[in-house]
């Protein structure tokens, strides 16, 4: 057996180095630089668009600290290391954020006050790009002249329109999706966004001068790379943006559960209102 | 977006529904006679029937048919439609029973003694897209409404009634759902009508239906793959859906509903089963068909039906507890009050 396993090998790794020699020959010939277009093909629906169908997640910290950020005290001491914030190599392409001076001041005041502020906390629909890397799952279904993009957190749902782009009537918490497609990128360009959401859990912000665009592009059979780059004259000093990969959720019966958590917000938003305060402050024993 | 106190809206949906400025709207998408060239029916790029589009469930017709029309499932046409809803409410229209006071209070077209009128915002009355219908009730059948509550129900609905009037105002958990921005009460399934702002967006993905709900920006989204339901440890507010297609009609069960879900006002149990059909039956218009089976909680099932009619636009994001001012003002006011 043993032996056998031995030939099996060396004639794989034979295999392999052919193999590899014709993917570097094809790489040589087919592609012209390797920062182009990614090698995997996606899969099309139906009607011919790549298919972006699935639920998906991110796998990252970004939701804790979209910049890099080493392991830090939760807000909570309470909740000691089940809430503290893991380290994270960041998802802003170059780690900076080119805040404005004063903004980068505000940031600041946001993180040191970001239990009382923290849109998250408070159950507020998580905006554009946050929605998309917090810990939960999000689900595209790829319709034919619009796409749904239901988050399980909040509930949030935004309706990407793929005709002609149209103009929001007034700003909203997920913004107003227009979205064409790029080769094998879907491409939104996000308006219309308001000011009360953050990027993070460390007080990163915008005003309601935010405009994102977005970029979807399958690489792999069960991952997309998504890229949004971030405008906002009133608090960056220059365009940035922000770059990771979502993963899909594979589990057989992988479904969008509820988490409609304005039942979990409510002690926190009006318990001071209460008739009967809660013992111990509501906190589980 | 929401600025107002909930509980006088809530007041306000419940009597729109009913209201009897509604039946002598005329009806803006009339359904075309059956014409010469047959319709076909739109599909989707995997042939499936297209559902898909923005779609208003508005509608005149009240949930239960007034008690005067008997087994009477359709108006014979329209003046027949108006005499009977006249007599029904003594000059009024709508559903029958009593009616309303001070309807003449507002003097801005609604007949409604309410602090403002949704026509004017475009969210109901006039302005609204509906699609045509002879039907006496949403409520199908002879009886025409909702059937008796078993004893197990009766004794639900008692106790959280008494719940209430003891402690609605002792906290926001105990205020109700839709003034808390957790579930709108209409969302369903079954989806009724709202009032106003009746509007939804199906969107069709490979394997799933997707049904957003303007209220409260509740979406639904239907694996129509043969999967089983989820495990029933998981209740949720709009409960557990899985579709399948029967010829042209997708069919919809439902089951695992949060106990706090009502349905028609009655708190559910946890045998509630509803089977919804939705079928395209001309470019305009999607037949919505529902029946509701509790055994736990009505002695026998119903079912209802009503069209939903296609209306350009979107579905607008709907941020009820983002902007709920109207949480905190009532019970600051209640714990001020106590303080007198």
């Amino acid at each position: 057996m043993r032996i056998q396993s031995g030939k099996m090998q060396s004639r794989l790794a034979g295999w392999l180095i052919i193999a590899a020699a014709g993917a570097s020959f094809c790489l040589l010939t087919v592609m012209p630089s390797p920062a182009q277009a990614p090698a995997y093909k996606a899969p099309k629906t139906k009607d011919g668009k790549p298919d972006l169908n699935g639920i998906w997640q991110a796998m990252n910290e970004a939701n804790w600290d979209i910049r890099p950020h080493a392991a830090s005290q939760g807000p909570v001491f309470s909740l000691g290391a089940a809430y503290s914030a893991p380290a994270g190599l960041g998802v802003v392409e170059g780690g900076e954020i080119p805040y404005k001076p004063e903004a980068a001041a505000k940031q600041k005041e946001n993180y040191a006050n970001r239990l009382k502020l923290d849109p998250e906390i408070k159950c507020y629909m998580g905006g554009v790009p946050r929605s998309t890397y917090m810990p939960y799952p999000f689900q595209i279904v790829q319709g034919t002249n619009t796409m749904m993009f239901v988050y399980e957190y909040a509930g949030a749902v935004r309706v990407i329109n793929m005709a002609a782009p149209t103009k929001a009537p007034a700003d909203s918490w997920m913004g107003w999706s227009n979205g064409h497609w790029e080769g094998d990128s879907l491409v939104v360009d996000v308006t219309s966004l308001n000011d009360q959401t953050w990027f993070d859990r460390a007080g990163d912000w915008h005003s309601d001068q935010l405009h994102v665009i977005e970029r979807y592009t399958r690489v792999g059979p069960d991952a997309l790379q998504y890229e949004a780059t971030i405008d906002d004259p009133k608090v960056f000093t220059r365009q940035w943006k922000m770059s990771m990969p979502l993963y899909r959720r594979m589990e057989k019966n992988a479904q969008l559960l509820e988490y409609k958590c304005v039942e979990f917000a409510e002690e926190v938003l009006y318990g001071h209102l209460r008739k009967q305060p809660i013992q111990g402050k509501g906190d589980s024993k | 977006m929401r600025r107002h106190v909930l509980s006088s809206l809530i007041a306000l949906v419940a009597v729109v529904s009913l209201a009897s400025t509604l039946a002598a709207q005329a009806p803006v998408a009339a359904k075309p006679a059956p014409a010469a060239k047959a319709w076909t029916m739109p599909r989707t790029p995997d042939g499936k029937p297209d559902l898909q589009g923005v779609f208003s469930n508005a509608t005149a017709i009240p949930v239960a048919r007034p008690a005067n029309l008997g087994a009477k499932e359709f108006y014979t046409d329209e003046a027949d439609k108006q005499a009977s809803a006249a007599l029904a409410s003594g000059g009024r229209g709508g559903r029958g029973g009593p009616a309303r006071p001070a309807a003449a209070a507002n003097p801005e077209g609604n007949g409604l003694a309410v602090h403002y009128d949704t026509s004017q915002f475009g969210l109901g009355g006039p302005t609204v897209k509906r699609a045509a219908s002879m039907r006496t009730s949403i409520i199908t059948g002879p009886e025409g409404r909702v059937p008796a509550l078993t004893p197990e129900a009766a004794k639900r609905v008692a106790d959280r009634r008494a719940f209430q009037q003891e402690h609605q105002w002792d906290s926001a958990q105990t205020r109700p759902l839709a003034e808390r921005c957790i579930t709108w009460g209409f969302e369903g399934p079954p989806m009724m009508p709202v009032g106003y702002n009746s509007t939804l967006e199906i969107v069709q993905g490979q394997g799933y239906v997707a049904i957003v709900q303007e209220m409260i920006h509740d979406t639904r989204i239907i694996p129509t793959d043969g999967r089983p339901h989820a495990p029933a440890e998981i209740k949720q507010w709009m409960g557990d859906s899985r579709g399948h297609w029967e010829g042209d009609t997708l069919v919809v069960e439902t089951v695992n509903y949060n106990p706090q879900v009502a349905i028609q006002g009655t708190p559910v149990s946890d045998a509630a089963k509803v089977t919804e059909r939705f079928t395209r039956i001309d470019p305009d218009t999607i037949q919505y068909q529902f029946t509701v089976d509790d055994p736990k909680t009505w002695v026998k099932p119903f079912s209802g039906e009503y069209n939903m009619v296609k209306i350009d636009g979107n579905v607008y994001e709907y941020a009820c507890h983002e902007g709920n001012y109207g949480m905190a003002n009532n019970l600051s006011g209640a714990r001020a009050t106590e303080k007198k």
